[in-house]
């Protein structure tokens, strides 16, 4: 015991090992009366680790070429001893890590996390959004399989739609006149290390951020407000070993339901692995139906809603890109969504109805009728954000509690 | 109380706004009257050793499984080594090889107006479902080049291959007999299948056992928090 302790004091002089676990973990006081939405962040983190780990076996016997991808992938699944399981871990945490960051994020909005002093914190996990984006974007290429192929193609060529350097970029990113082994190379090296780097360093920044000014809570209530006589938040529990204990719960329920598709439906109804990827990419045979992964649907969506190629691409990215300023669109001093009115309220609805009404529009082929309820869908997605700073400065709030309330 | 409510309406518009998605989902794909389900059974190894004797007989002059290997077949549907190699496989192949074929793309693009596919993954790509409704549904159409057309894929370039094993049998025994072949495809479209469902059952049994702890864990160190 004397001993670990003088080797820790020997680190502690050195590096500020104890004072980081202190900081991150046992002295640092989350509300205690984070809900369900609360379980959202760490399983995020778990996901990551999950394809960073599995990505790391799969990189060791993919083969990133034209000839040899989509074979290279079936030896992984036939021949490569639990390749199979790396495989399905890996398909199933690309869609496992929207279905979290999304919930994430629609957690955020409904308690207002990303208020002041949280914009840092809800930019930078803006920004692992849009890199996460990418990293699925340039991950789905690699199976090399058709919808693979043709869904990079469609992606790729929104590129050309840019007024007069269109055709020239989109070569540029291709590498090629079409997409070729070139560009599953770059796409392969973009997808193991530049972007898997950006995310891990935005990941540290959210923590840091969100550790600086604490977390928020379902009442919105800020419980440095009230301290104890240490200077200790009246309502805050040390995050160890209370959330510890706490999130394993939630993680071993996480797994439960993630393992159960992993093990039983890895297809995931042909959403998570679509049916075309079972055929190697054709460049001389276009699908019938082309639709991006789930997860990218309700911008794709967006995208054919508006009649002109170049302006879909120009609101696809406004889609995105408005997410960025909510901290400066919500004028309410009142973050949590249950001491606001009806009208923030519906107006949060109905946008999480959009969104996924978007979403499942995205995933078909258009007709006249399902085009029509995507641009009603679309102009809704943007009078959220656009009205915003109208209604949440008029609504007419309930009193906010001045300190936290438990649900149990 | 009323935080819990608000809890669950907020989650509860979550879950219902997703799971309606989910049914509409499910829909999708060109729908045709003539597919029907097939319900293979992938434990039947009977069904399976079949399917592979039909399927290296009368379909692997043209059609490689290029992504299966002898020895793993063997293996599976619990065919000896011995057998492979006397009726199965071709006598300059190797336990360890992959399914190929000798017909070159070229040669098979000439014949047939397009290279008969490899059908490793066949099953997956179209479903069994798909696979076994295609293999029933051949009719005599003098105006193709083989004299037959296919009412789930209309102009097939394909011949009918099996078409004296169904004129010698029952319609149900040919649709037994291309039942055990649908199976037979759906096993190498997915050949780790069974044991991958069997060794989920395990660790979903492990992780189910070890909510107990953690749920008590959780509740001992909560007991204090108000």
């Amino acid at each position: 015991m004397q001993k670990s302790k003088g080797l820790m004091s020997w680190v502690d002089d050195r590096f500020p090992a104890t004072k980081m676990w202190e900081d991150h973990l046992a002295k640092y006081y989350a509300p205690k009366n984070l809900n369900f939405f609360y379980f959202f962040g760490v399983l995020s983190l778990l996901v990551l680790v999950n394809q960073i780990v599995t990505g790391i076996w799969l990189t060791m016997s993919y083969e990133p070429s034209g000839d040899g991808a989509f074979d290279s992938i079936e030896y992984i699944m036939r021949d490569v001893e639990y390749g199979w399981l790396l495989r399905y871990l890996h398909s199933t945490g690309a869609s496992a890590f929207f279905v979290v960051v999304y919930l994430h994020m629609f957690r955020a909005m409904l308690y207002g996390s990303y208020q002041k002093p949280r914009e840092l914190v809800w930019i930078f996990g803006m920004t692992i959004y849009v890199v996460l984006m990418g990293e699925a974007f340039f991950g789905y290429l690699l199976p090399w399989g058709q919808m693979s192929y043709w869904g990079a193609q469609v992606i790729i060529s929104l590129v050309g739609a840019i007024p007069w350097i269109g055709e020239d970029l989109m070569q540029w990113v291709r590498g090629d006149y079409l997409i070729s082994g070139i560009t599953l190379n770059r796409f392969f090296s973009l997808h193991v290390i530049a972007l898997p780097l950006v995310i891990v360093a935005l990941v540290a920044l959210h923590i840091i951020a969100l550790h600086e000014v604490g977390s928020n809570n379902p009442d919105g209530v800020d419980i440095k407000a009230k301290v104890d006589e240490k200077g200790k938040p009246l309502d805050g529990i040390p995050f160890h070993p209370y959330y510890t204990v706490h999130d394993i719960m939630g993680v071993v329920v996480f797994l439960f339901i993630f393992l159960s598709v992993v093990f039983f439906f890895p297809d995931g109804g042909g959403y998570f692995l679509e049916k075309p990827n079972f055929e190697p990419a054709n460049p001389l045979k276009t699908p019938e139906h082309i639709a991006p992964v789930w997860y990218f649907t309700p911008y794709y969506s967006i995208l054919r809603a508006v009649p002109d190629k170049f302006l879909g691409v120009v609101f696809m990215g406004l889609a995105i890109a408005i997410l960025f300023v909510l901290p400066w669109l919500d004028r309410n001093p009142v973050r949590s969504m249950r001491y606001r009115s009806w009208v923030s309220k519906s107006a949060l609805t109905i946008f999480v109805i959009s969104f996924i009404i978007l979403g499942y529009l995205g995933a078909k082929a258009p007709t006249d009728g399902r085009t029509l309820v995507a641009r009603i869908c679309t102009v809704y997605y943007f009078a959220f954000f656009f009205l915003m700073p109208f209604y949440t400065s008029r609504e007419k709030n309930k009193p906010v509690p001045e300190r936290v309330r438990m649900s149990h | 109380m009323n935080i819990l409510r608000q809890n669950l309406l907020s989650f509860c518009v979550f879950l219902l706004a997703t799971a309606s998605v989910g049914n509409l989902y499910a829909a999708g794909g060109a729908y045709n009257p003539y597919i029907e389900p097939v319900n293979i059974e992938p434990q039947d190894k009977e069904s399976l050793q079949n399917g592979a004797k039909l399927f290296v007989n009368n379909c692997m002059g043209c059609h490689s499984l290029k992504y299966m290997r002898y020895e793993r077949m063997g293996d599976d549907l619990g065919i000896p080594e011995s057998v492979m190699k006397s009726s199965l496989m071709f006598t300059t192949d190797k336990i360890g090889d992959q399914m190929r074929i000798a017909m070159s793309e070229d040669l098979g693009s000439k014949w047939f107006g397009v290279t008969p596919p490899d059908l490793t993954l066949e099953a997956r790509l179209r479903g069994a479902d798909w696979l076994y409704s295609y293999l029933i549904n051949f009719y005599p159409d003098q105006s193709r080049p083989f004299g037959v057309n296919n009412r789930v894929f209309a102009d097939v370039g394909m011949p009918h291959v099996l078409e004296s094993m169904q004129a010698s049998m029952t319609e149900a025994e040919f649709k037994n007999e291309m039942r055990d072949l649908t199976n037979f495809l759906a096993y190498t479209a997915d050949p780790v299948k069974l044991e991958r469902e069997s060794l989920g059952r395990y660790v979903l049994l492990f992780l189910a056992i070890l909510f107990i702890p953690a749920y008590f864990l959780n509740k001992e160190y909560w007991k204090d928090v108000h």
